[in-house]
């Protein structure tokens, strides 16, 4: 991926996992009540309705739900990375991700690969966004 | 639960706008000249309407859309909104406007949907249009694509249930094949499964003629009470049953690639109506992409899970076969303009269950189903629509 790519937006709701993520962690939230892993990041757990947050590091490990190989995306920036995959990705841990894969056996991928996190950058600030390769990848 | 529509709401009148490529229109001048065609198709004037619903555009952003359109028509209503829920709008729309009717609220309800997307669009309003269904945090810094969204479902649903490429291709020429047939459809040109195969590919397993069209184009139907059946110009097609079901928005919070609102909107539906997918004539299912109406027809129980794609590649969905779909071309062929593509299917069920469709016309036109979804399958209704009272 080039580095004109958009940087992440970040807001009250997700600067713990945008700070996480420059400093190379996948942080997600969880429920201080009901321990309900949750993703995307948001005020309350959509489980059991409670306000008490925690913030938990995961592995970053995970599996392909689906993926498509884009070759007209929407915008030029990533139109210059065409062909390139996008994914949901099923972290061990529970909670489903969008993600790009990365890496040269990327457009090879399939449904049910292992992948692990990585982190990409993005602008000259030092923000990082998750991405996944596949294992070993 | 909902009180029960059944037999008690109809729609009196439809009408389309010029559609295709209108560069003499605005938006909202399409809007007015489906509305005047409804009324008309009715028997009934701008002043026997004291609801209005409408949905939203992207290339004309008025705020509150919905009294914007009553000022444009000259009206002021007692009810009036603008409901968006995306491509599923239209379909959500009838059931409000029922419900505002059976609550004594209004007596009859103008609703009408659609845009210049065809020649309409500033660059500013395009790129809002691909970004707008996107998780702006948590989706959009992958570049993601409404196709693309709609592929990685595609890609899923052919994993788990077989579901193959050429039956997809098959739903764009059965659409096309029917649009063929419309004197008022955008695409015009035959097409076969190998051109589908071989189109250009926008997000695999998706090509260019897997996703649907981008229009000039609006819609406009008028629901009122059944006691009015007897005043109007034209015979109304009966509400028999309608439901609605919200999952979600953004594909990281679907709760299944496979499984969706559709289930329960078409439950509701089906219960209200007093009957199930073997009472159902033909139905308009919505075709943003060619995945979607095999989906549609599954959770629907209009066919076994995994077998609706076949129905298509058999011929079963044409309009001479067993199970009529998407008579009028759908959104792959016959018109697609933001909440202006599913108002097309009630549109086209009302004229097939009158009968008078010459070679669009299908043999059995006593129920129809029609259901519309918007966002990325997130907001579902389903509705059954039948010739008479039951």
């Amino acid at each position: 991926m080039t580095d004109q790519l958009p940087e992440p937006i970040i807001n009250a709701d997700s600067a713990p996992y945008w700070e996480g993520a420059r400093a190379g962690k996948l942080l997600l939230q969880k429920c201080g009540d009901c321990g309900t892993l949750r993703f995307f990041p948001r005020y309350l757990c959509a489980e059991c309705g409670s306000d008490n947050t925690e913030w938990t590091e995961v592995t970053g490990r995970g599996t392909v739900h689906s993926f498509s190989v884009v070759h007209r995306a929407a915008f030029p920036e990533f139109q210059a990375n065409a062909p390139y995959v996008i994914a949901l990705i099923d972290l061990d841990e529970g909670p489903r991700m969008m993600t790009n894969i990365v890496g040269e056996d990327a457009l090879t991928v399939k449904i049910d690969d292992a992948v692990e996190v990585c982190f990409e950058a993005r602008g000259t600030e030092g923000a990082k966004v998750p991405q996944f390769r596949r294992v070993g990848g | 639960m909902t009180e029960s529509l059944r037999n008690k709401i109809i729609v009196a009148g439809v009408g389309e706008s010029d559609i295709g490529k209108v560069p003499n229109m605005t938006g909202i001048g399409l809007n007015a000249q489906a509305c005047k065609r409804a009324l008309d198709d009715a028997g009934l004037t701008l002043k026997d309407v004291d609801g209005l619903l409408t949905a939203y555009t992207m290339t004309e952003p008025y705020f509150m859309l919905g009294t914007v359109v009553a000022e444009y028509l000259g009206i002021q209503p007692r009810y009036c909104a603008s409901v968006a829920v995306g491509g599923g709008s239209p379909a959500v729309m009838l059931k409000h406007a029922a419900e505002a009717i059976l609550a004594g609220t209004c007596d009859t309800v103008l609703v009408c949907a659609g845009e210049n997307r065809a020649t309409g669009q500033s660059r500013d309003s395009a790129v809002a249009a691909l970004t707008i269904v996107g998780h702006p945090y948590f989706e959009n810094p992958y570049g993601p694509l409404i196709p693309g969204f709609y592929a990685m479902i595609a890609r899923r649903y052919m994993h788990e249930f077989g579901t193959t490429r050429e039956q997809m291709a098959a739903v764009a020429v059965n659409g096309r094949n029917h649009a063929l047939r419309h004197p008022n459809a955008h695409m015009r040109k035959p097409i076969t499964i190998d051109d589908v195969l071989n189109s250009k590919p926008i997000a695999e397993p998706l090509n260019i003629l897997d996703c649907c069209l981008i229009s000039d184009a609006a819609g406009a139907f008028v629901v009122t009470r059944a006691d009015r059946a007897p005043d109007l110009a034209n015979a109304p097609a009966w509400l028999y049953g309608i439901g609605e079901f919200h999952t979600h928005e953004h594909l990281i919070a679907a709760p299944s690639l496979t499984t969706f609102g559709s289930k329960q909107s078409g439950e509701a539906a089906y219960e209200m109506a007093g009957l199930g997918p073997s009472d159902i004539d033909f139905a308009q299912l919505y075709d943003c992409f060619t995945i979607v109406p095999i989906i549609e027809m599954e959770e629907l129980g209009l066919a076994e899970r995994g077998e609706g794609g076949e129905k298509f590649l058999s011929g079963e969905t044409a309009i001479e076969g067993s199970f009529p779909i998407n008579t009028d071309g759908g959104l792959l062929s016959h018109a697609q303009a933001g909440a202006g593509g599913g108002i097309f299917g009630i549109i086209e069920s009302t004229r097939q269950l009158r009968g008078g469709e010459g070679e669009r016309q299908v043999k059995k036109h006593n129920v129809a189903l029609v259901h519309n979804e918007g966002g990325i399958l997130s907001s579902n209704c389903t509705m059954i629509l039948g010739k008479e009272r039951r």
